[in-house]
């Protein structure tokens, strides 16, 4: 199902004039706090409403302010997982739940109680009270609260942000499945690189209320000079890879991409699966000779397509590997006195253990 | 209890009893319409609304009840008009008395639902409503069993207040035997004549009674449902 958005909107001192379309999957709104994203997820939800502007989903307008249709919330079926949950405090789980299927006529509801807490992993908490369940296992009730009222979308603003390490990577699988086994489009709210890298199909940039990029995943994430602040260091492309095989001997496995063939640490995957993988920018060195004698087991050769902003110490590089895009960050004395310039053949070398922790591997969005 | 008590007594238990009932349970829809337009409306006339509402509380109860026999009394222009059009009459009734009861314990049941509306997280409401629930349906599932301490906590206060009750009734509806004096019109009749004192203390004994028991119950009952609330 599409999704059209395009809005004008002030609130208080902010604007925020935006637009994006998505044709499904998941859509990920990236930018700092202030940055307009919830304030635009909050229009979708019809939480608001902007003095301007047209939203469509499918072929239900949901705002048109020209014609003056606005659809209020409770009539257009979006789910919204907020980021502090909002669980009902007087409803157990199982009503919590529920309550989305009170108010569904029954020709539209879809979802099924079994399949959701199956995919969500709650089934031992429908008893509970909200008051009782940890931060990890509130944000996957409210995960399950809004699929159960069959939505047409589903909105998540930061369902991540008040969970720590440990919990976040207990529900980032779940919303990968989501993604793939659900069939729902999902707009997501974020403003941190790595969930952009691992659950993105679209990426939309949010700066200051307005729209500074927005296309497919991996074209907006081997973009340059879009990352700030802390943002910068995590920043990196996105491959669609093949586990092309193991070396338990090593305890390595072998992705293979159009840009050439990977080690990564062991991935409990069977050979064949797709897996996308990002290398972030500061972790790719770059050489203009073929390297040898070197420790680091991933060598790909390629060509400089653009380089960054050369205003600071670091500078993005962008290169292109057999049509694989991939972003390396070098020191600017590194850019004057290689030299690297646009054009120039280059090999990128990335650690294997620049993998280590695994969460920068995941199933292709 | 009835040979402890005096059948006169007894009758002004009972009237009190049902005065105060009556007087607590008209007030609650309107009590609960006014907390939630001062608690969330934004209209013109809502601070005179506010004042008119806490008037009986700072107004001198004596005031009040005379201000009810202006505008309710038999040839008052509203007390006339109910009379004539629906054969509603205040005036010397123990209705008049549960009228006066209940102006005067309004205040104190509006502040005790408004704070608990105030206190109500409206992203509740904004989540229920993006799960499909129309704003009717959100107060119902949502907002009803959240403030729900505190319309209990409304309710007892406005029942004690309306039990306690004596300056605006006795004005308004006068000290009837049978019709009019409640419990503490009593007391203070039997404070008057000589050998009374045994029959005062006998219904302040009462009037203490139940006034813990209805302190008791409530602490009981609001225990109950913030457990359930899980707060």
């Amino acid at each position: 199902m599409s999704l059209e958005v395009r809005v004008r909107h002030r609130q208080g001192g902010f604007l925020l004039d935006a637009g994006f379309a998505s044709a499904g999957g998941l859509t990920v709104l990236f930018g700092r706090s202030g940055s307009g994203k919830t304030t635009l997820a909050n229009a979708i939800a019809g939480l608001n409403r902007p003095g301007e502007g047209v939203i469509r989903l499918g072929d239900t307008v949901l705002l048109d302010s020209v014609r003056n249709i606005f659809l209020p919330a409770h009539r257009r079926r979006i789910g919204y997982v907020f980021q502090d949950a909002r669980l009902f405090p007087h409803l157990s789980v199982r009503h919590n739940l529920a309550y989305g299927t009170w108010f569904t006529r029954h020709r539209e509801a879809v979802a099924e109680l079994d399949q959701v807490i199956d995919l969500l992993g709650i089934g031992h908490l429908l008893d509970r009270r909200p008051s009782g369940l940890s931060g990890g296992e509130r944000q996957r009730v409210a995960i399950g609260r809004a699929l159960m009222a069959s939505p047409r979308l589903l909105l998540m603003d930061e369902p991540l942000a008040s969970l720590d390490e440990a919990r976040k990577t207990e529900i980032l699988p779940f919303i990968e499945r989501l993604r793939d086994e659900a069939g729902i489009p999902i707009v997501y709210v974020s403003h941190a690189v790595a969930e952009v890298a691992r659950l993105a199909t679209t990426v939309v940039v949010l700066a200051d209320g307005q729209v500074v990029r927005s296309g497919p995943a991996r074209q907006v994430m081997a973009s340059l000079d879009i990352f700030q602040g802390q943002e910068r260091a995590e920043a990196g492309a996105l491959l669609d890879t093949e586990l092309a095989g193991h070396e338990p001997a090593y305890a390595l496995s072998v992705l293979q991409a159009p840009a050439g063939r990977l080690l990564v640490p062991l991935l409990d995957r069977p050979v064949g699966a797709p897996v996308r993988l990002r290398i972030r920018a500061r972790d790719v060195t770059l050489a203009v000779r073929p390297p040898d004698g070197l420790s680091a087991q991933n060598i790909l050769p390629g060509r400089i397509t653009a380089i960054g902003r050369t205003d600071g110490p670091v500078v993005d590089v962008q290169l292109d590997c057999a049509g694989d895009l991939l972003i390396a960050q070098v020191t600017r004395r590194a850019i004057a006195t290689l030299p690297l310039e646009v054009g120039r053949p280059v090999f990128a070398i990335v650690k294997s253990i620049s993998f280590a922790d695994g969460s920068d591997m995941g199933p292709p969005a | 209890m009835d040979a402890w008590l005096t059948p006169e007594e007894w009758t002004a238990v009972l009237l009190s009893l049902r005065v105060a009932t009556v007087a607590t349970l008209w007030s609650l829809p309107f009590g609960l319409l006014v907390a939630m337009l001062l608690a969330r409306g934004r209209f013109p006339g809502r601070a005179l609304l506010d004042t008119l509402v806490h008037l009986p509380l700072v107004l001198p109860p004596v005031v009040t009840g005379y201000l009810l026999l202006l505008t309710f009394g038999r040839r008052a222009p509203v007390g006339s008009f109910l009379a004539e059009q629906f054969g509603i009459v205040f005036a010397f009734r123990w209705t008049g008395a549960v009228l006066a009861c209940a102006i005067m314990a309004f205040p104190l049941m509006v502040r005790a639902i408004r704070l608990s509306i105030e206190a109500v997280d409206r992203r509740l409401e904004q989540a229920a409503g993006t799960l499909g629930a129309h704003p009717a349906w959100v107060f119902l599932t949502v907002t009803l069993p959240l403030i729900l301490p505190g319309i209990v906590a409304g309710m007892i206060l406005s029942f004690a207040k309306a039990l306690g009750e004596f300056g605006a009734t006795i004005t308004f509806v006068s000290n009837i035997p049978g019709e009019t004096q409640t419990l503490p019109s009593a007391i203070y009749t039997l404070t008057q004549i000589p050998d009374g004192e045994a029959g005062a203390m006998r219904l302040v004994l009462v009037a203490v009674a139940i006034s813990m028991a209805a302190l008791i119950g409530s602490e009981l009952l609001a225990r109950r449902i913030q457990h359930r609330i899980g707060a």
